[in-house]
């Protein structure tokens, strides 16, 4: 009998035992703060973990922890799917159940004037409870009305624009603007003069993308010059696009440019047309224009994608002369292999202004250049500190002039770069 | 007028986004114009399909060259208008069996879904294979050693393509260590990390430049030309 009873009460503090041994003990020092340069909507938490997780998703003591806040004044219950999702307990509602061994989360979608409190628990592999630990103080997210790590980049703009704007009033006054000729604008009128004399179109693709791209835009505003062109030398003129709003503008500044050289009667809307938003399917349409009509020219202005190098091998095959434009750098080396004039980047921004010749247009070119300037010695500088720096430490001279040029080379990489 | 009304609301959106930008409240501004826009951009898709569909008539009514093209656009257009708009062969969803319309357009086994699963997905698919035979044929003429600068292009895109190989791998593999750098991998390392990285960033500042030229020529109205006439 006494055996018996002692194997009982063995086995039951064995039981006892394991089944305590299975709660994981409590996260330590949860720390609640607002994060910086935001909405006023988010708090980032930090804490210890349980001294039993050992970070590893399989065969670790915690399965994980669950993250709970509550506010003041208290939130409204949540309605449909998400009544069903959130548990709530007393005043408080889980959060999310967070994987073990990691320790920070970002809190979103708060609102500035509530306090919130959060409670976390480490949950055992079958959700046995940890004691909970407690936020501090109650907290509120603060709303911020400038982002700060965007200030030099901010200065940046303003000195670009502002720089701009200079050079297009000094423009305005008279000041004489000298412009670098660019191979690919002068032979605009080379291939309008050609499909003039051969009695064949000039096809015009302002890119694949819609007209809230601004390379579309600079697409359209090189169409004008284009059409103006084509409107003197009473040349065809076709404007495939892919998208209905690109279409419409596309109309208006074509028949604006005829209006403007003043044989409005030469327009044709016609010509502007529609083929589909699918990519592919446009590239379908306009090869197939290209093989049957054979352009005399081909124009590509815009934001373009895998189809750039169907088009241009395909206006090579029917002998077009071919001048393109993109700021897509990985369609540039397309356009170079198969054309025979590329607007590289800037050039293509430049176009508009360079062709239409107006003082207050050739402006903006100058002020683009001290962007250039200023980005130039930035980069520079940087470059210079950071590899000095790196230099300083790499034999063994760290002292105070190595520490000075990473602190600038980091401050002009993070205020520039990481704003 | 039809000019000034336009610019002046570009102006004063756009601004107000460049701004927004900075103040953190005002951040989210910019995905909800993006909504606005795509909302407006769906109405104007009732403009271009009227202006494919006029087209298309036009060019078989003329007897244009291609019409027979033009006849099969038509066809095609009006076909998957009638059997997306009209939801052919859809069932009703499974909450709301007594609404006949209520079953998704693009449901599995649906006429829409069959036309896009069947004809266009393999329809795009070929035209983009083609790209294949272009990258030859636009390669083989830009490859070909014309001159110096053409010669050394040649050499660098030898060295990257066998470099992106087994067998160019392979090649080098015997050299020292000491000539490590010298190994094709190492060298298309280098002509992909280094001097490509340079290039396309000095092409990148240039377009962020531009980028910021011409959209400032464009909310300040001094290139107005997209427009049309006033």
């Amino acid at each position: 009998m006494r055996t018996i009873l002692t194997i009982s009460a063995m086995w039951l503090l064995l039981n006892a035992t394991v089944s305590h041994a299975q709660a994981p003990r409590a996260a330590a020092n949860l720390e609640v703060k607002d994060v910086d340069n935001d909405d006023g909507t988010r708090l980032r938490l930090a804490w210890e973990l349980s001294p039993d997780d050992n970070g590893k998703r399989t065969g670790n003591p915690v399965g994980g922890y669950r993250l709970e806040r509550a506010a003041t004044p208290p939130e409204d219950p949540p309605e449909g799917a998400e009544a069903e999702r959130i548990l709530i307990r007393g005043e408080f509602r889980e959060v999310k159940v967070i994987d073990p061994g990691v320790t920070s989360f970002v809190d979103e979608k708060l609102v500035a004037s509530r306090q919130y409190r959060y409670r976390l628990t480490a949950l055992g592999p079958n959700e046995e409870l940890s004691p909970a630990v407690l936020s501090a103080a109650p907290i509120a997210p603060v709303v911020q009305w400038f982002n700060k790590p965007k200030f030099w980049f901010g200065v940046f703009l303003l000195i670009v624009c502002g720089s701009v704007v200079l050079f297009i009033e000094l423009a305005r006054s008279g000041w004489d603007l000298k412009i670098r000729k660019v191979a690919g604008l002068e032979a605009v009128e080379e291939a309008v003069g050609r499909a003039t004399e051969t009695g064949r179109d000039i096809l015009f693709i302002p890119g694949i993308q819609d007209i809230n791209d601004i390379q579309t835009v600079a697409g359209l505003i090189v169409l004008n010059r284009v059409a103006e062109l084509t409107a003197e030398y009473d040349a065809g003129l076709k404007v495939p696009t892919t998208r209905s709003l690109v279409m419409t503008m596309a109309q208006e500044t074509v028949e604006g440019a005829y209006l403007k050289a003043g044989r409005s009667d030469l327009y044709n809307p016609d010509d502007i047309y529609y083929l589909t938003d699918e990519q592919f399917g446009f590239v379908a349409g306009v090869t197939g224009t290209m093989v049957r009509d054979k352009p005399a020219a081909c124009f590509y202005m815009g934001a373009f994608y895998a189809e750039s190098l169907i088009f241009a091998e395909t206006g090579n095959t029917v002998g077009a002369i071919q001048i393109a434009g993109t700021a897509q750098p990985s369609q540039l080396p397309f356009f170079i292999a198969a054309c025979d004039y590329v607007l590289i980047g800037e050039e293509f921004f430049a176009a508009s202004a360079y062709l239409s010749g107006e003082p207050k247009q050739l402006g903006s070119l100058k002020g683009q250049d001290v962007g250039k300037l200023i980005g130039g010695l930035l980069i520079l500088v940087g470059s210079l500190a950071l590899t000095g720096a790196e230099f300083v430490s790499r034999y063994g001279l760290e002292n105070t002039a190595g520490r000075y040029f990473r602190t600038l080379g980091e401050w002009l990489k993070n205020s520039f770069l990481g704003g | 007028m039809k000019r000034t009304i336009p610019i002046l609301i570009a102006s004063f959106v756009g601004f107000l986004l460049i701004f927004s930008k900075f103040i953190p409240p005002f951040e989210e501004w910019e995905t909800k114009v993006s909504v606005w826009f795509d909302i407006l951009a769906a109405f104007a898709f009732v403009l271009g399909g009227g202006n494919l569909l006029k087209n298309q008539i036009k060019k078989v009514h003329e007897q244009k060259p291609g019409w027979g093209f033009a006849a099969v656009t038509g066809i095609a257009f009006l076909a998957t208008l009638v059997v997306g708009l009209f939801k052919v062969g859809v069932p009703p969803a499974f909450q709301t069996p007594e609404h006949v319309w209520s079953g998704e357009y693009m449901q599995e086994g649906s006429a829409f879904w069959w036309t896009y699963e069947y004809l266009y997905i393999p329809l795009a698919a070929t035209m983009f294979a083609t790209l294949a035979f272009y990258i030859s044929s636009a390669a083989f003429r830009a490859f070909r050693a014309k001159n110096a600068e053409a010669s050394l292009l040649l050499g660098t895109a030898l060295i990257v393509l066998l470099g992106q190989t087994t067998f160019g791998s392979r090649l080098t593999e015997g050299l020292p260590e000491s000539l490590s750098m010298l190994r094709i991998d190492s060298l298309k390392e280098m002509f992909l990390n280094v001097f490509n990285t340079f290039a396309s960033r000095a092409i990148m500042i240039g377009i962020a430049l531009g980028i910021v030229s011409t959209s400032l020529k464009v909310l300040l109205g001094v290139d107005q030309s997209y427009l049309g006439a006033d």
